[in-house]
């Protein structure tokens, strides 16, 4: 029996792949950003997974953004390619992405993104693989909802749990 | 319905797949319960949250309800009269296990939760005052450690938390020193959730009493969550006044649980819920209330439950307790050493006398994604806190992978997982 089921699943390898255990490792914007003008905390009671994410905000545009704290590969490479992706881009265009990988993810239907946005889409595409793990969705998503509640709360610090 | 048939237990102890000397044999063993014949290849690891059931408790709550079932305590007729007794049977089937002197100290509850809230909540205000102290130790459950700090808020007094060592094991030195004048309730664990680690409680109990503890010292509290399915527990040889279990995690139903309470301190304990089944008097200005254990059960009770947790009673006796110990720590001593031979797992310590559970963790690989592996190769583990996080904190941990035992498994599962958790590695390390 352990022959085959040691074989790795085709989900197994899809939801492990080489990027994800890349940024899980080594992830990109992992410190606290000096002067944030939002910040707020993520909180998966459930596994304990804890991030901060940072935001410098200038007018309407992601100046910097950052992230502190560990946990699973997952939430970790989830925190690292957000940064990636909105870093540079305006608030319309990071609620649209986080819109779209919410979708995604979670299995819901994505909405047309502008031709803009397309490439970024498609760097968050290896997080797809949570959609095989309903456990394991909230990862992927804890980094962009503490993102959203940075968002609205400012400087205020919120904490927004996922469960 | 019969206990356990004996053929259960082969004659030939240390046959393929059977532990060496208790002359369990989990793979016939395993025929017993459905779970595994739906899940081909499942490696259940995962008792310590909740055991599977076998046959014998799944269809003795069926033919239950197909034969004997109406409410309880109720009815003057035969059908309910039936029902009574096989309730009550069940709860003489607890004091037995028990060993407690007298069957009005048992009381069914939802779960091992329940029972340590309703001695929180009914005990508490009655016998703790401002100043007093209740003490708890470092491994503790979160259900044996919100209520009392709760309590203690509420009745400003205070929580004190003995600590384990270094190693895992209960430091008695420490815990006799932590006793004082003020200490009205010690409430600690038989077997940690968490690290498995075997708690002295006789050592404790006999503490508590001579203690400068109060007067006549202080009350204790044993949660028998993980020993219950394992362990001979004799609650006179223990001396506690109260103990608590969890029905399902000794192979029993969900929503079942016993409080034992030593009679005096149950007589000595207001009702905590009201309603029907646990009054003598009513009237629009005054309520006189049933004696224990009646007083604390308000309400049509989990009947069929009990009645399930009694044939799981016999499933373990069928057994016996001393053979599923035997197994249990043989297996634990199995996987202890197996585990720690794989390059970058850290046990989690849990003392001398460690039985049927194995945290763990994996050099940089979170709990969370070993989970997720394991779980692709039919292992159920759990991961996370293990509701510990005050234990997590002192650990320095996020969390653990555990692996938990029972009577079905064997040292192919525990070479299963070993396996599993070293492609994790590599998967990981690549």
């Amino acid at each position: 029996m352990p022959g085959d089921v040691f074989a790795m699943s085709d989900d197994l390898r899809e939801l492990y792949q080489d990027i994800i255990l890349d940024h899980g490792r080594h992830p990109r914007n992992q410190r606290a950003l000096e002067h944030p003008t939002h910040l707020a905390r993520g909180h998966n009671p459930l596994c304990g997974d804890r991030v901060t994410v940072y935001l410098a905000i200038e007018g309407e545009r992601i100046a910097d953004v950052s992230f502190e704290g560990r946990g699973c590969a997952i939430s970790t490479a989830a925190a690292s390619l957000m940064t990636e992706v909105l870093k540079g881009k305006t608030l319309d265009e990071a609620r649209a992405l986080f819109a779209q990988f919410h979708a995604t993810v979670t299995g819901g239907t994505p909405q047309e993104l502008p031709e803009a946005l397309q490439e970024d889409a498609e760097r968050l595409e290896p997080l797809e693989g949570v959609k095989a793990y309903p456990t394991r969705v909230k990862c992927a998503t804890l980094p962009w909802h503490a993102f959203e509640a940075a968002l609205k709360s400012g400087l205020t610090g919120a904490t927004v749990k996922t469960e | 319905m019969a206990a356990a048939p004996r053929e259960l237990r082969p004659q030939n102890a240390g046959s393929a797949g059977g532990s060496r000397s208790s002359g369990l044999d989990p793979r016939r063993l395993r025929r017993e319960f459905p779970i595994f014949e739906r899940n081909p290849g499942l490696v259940f690891l995962d008792s310590g949250a909740s055991a599977q059931k076998p046959r014998q408790v799944i269809d003795g709550i069926a033919e239950f309800y197909r034969s004997d079932y109406a409410n309880v305590h109720r009815g003057v007729y035969q059908l309910s009269a039936r029902s009574t007794d096989r309730f009550e049977e069940a709860r003489e089937k607890v004091r037995a296990f028990l060993n407690a002197a007298d069957e009005r100290e048992i009381v069914f509850v939802r779960g091992a939760t329940e029972a340590l809230n309703l001695v929180a909540q009914s005990w508490g205000p009655a016998h703790l005052h401002a100043g007093d102290e209740v003490v708890i130790s470092d491994v503790e459950h979160h259900s044996n450690l919100v209520p009392w700090q709760m309590l203690c808020r509420r009745m400003g007094a205070h929580l004190v938390v003995a600590p384990t060592d270094a190693t895992g094991e209960f430091d008695l030195a420490r815990f006799e020193a932590l006793l004082s004048p003020r200490t009205r309730l010690v409430a600690v664990t038989h077997i940690s959730n968490v690290t498995g680690a075997l708690l002295p409680v006789e050592r404790i109990v006999e503490l508590a009493r001579t203690s400068r503890g109060g007067d006549g010292g202080a009350l204790v509290l044993i949660d028998g969550c993980q020993a219950v399915p394992r362990l001979p527990v004799d609650v006179r040889a223990l001396g506690c006044d109260f103990y608590a279990f969890s029905g399902h995690k000794a192979y029993g139903p969900t929503g079942t649980g016993v409080l034992y309470g030593r009679f005096d301190a149950l007589l000595s304990m207001p009702p905590w819920q009201f309603g029907g089944g646990m009054i003598t008097n009513v009237t629009y200005k005054e309520t006189e209330f049933q004696e224990p254990p009646h007083r604390f059960e308000a309400g049509t009770p989990d009947i069929a439950g009990a009645v399930g947790l009694a044939h799981a009673i016999d499933f373990i006796e069928g057994l016996g307790r001393a053979a599923i110990r035997e197994h249990e720590a043989a297996l634990t001593g199995y996987g202890v050493d197996r585990l720690s031979r794989i390059p970058g797992v850290q046990l989690v310590g849990g003392g001398q006398h460690r039985l049927s559970i194995l945290s763990f963790n994996l050099d940089g690989v979170h709990p969370h994604d070993v989970g997720t592996v394991l779980d692709q190769h039919k292992i159920a583990v759990r991961v996370g806190h293990h509701c510990a996080q005050p234990l997590m904190d002192k650990l320095g941990i996020a969390g653990t992978v555990r692996a938990s035992l029972g009577v079905y498994n064997d040292e192919a599962d525990i070479d299963r997982l070993a396996e599993a958790i070293e492609a994790c590695r590599e998967m990981f390390s690549r």
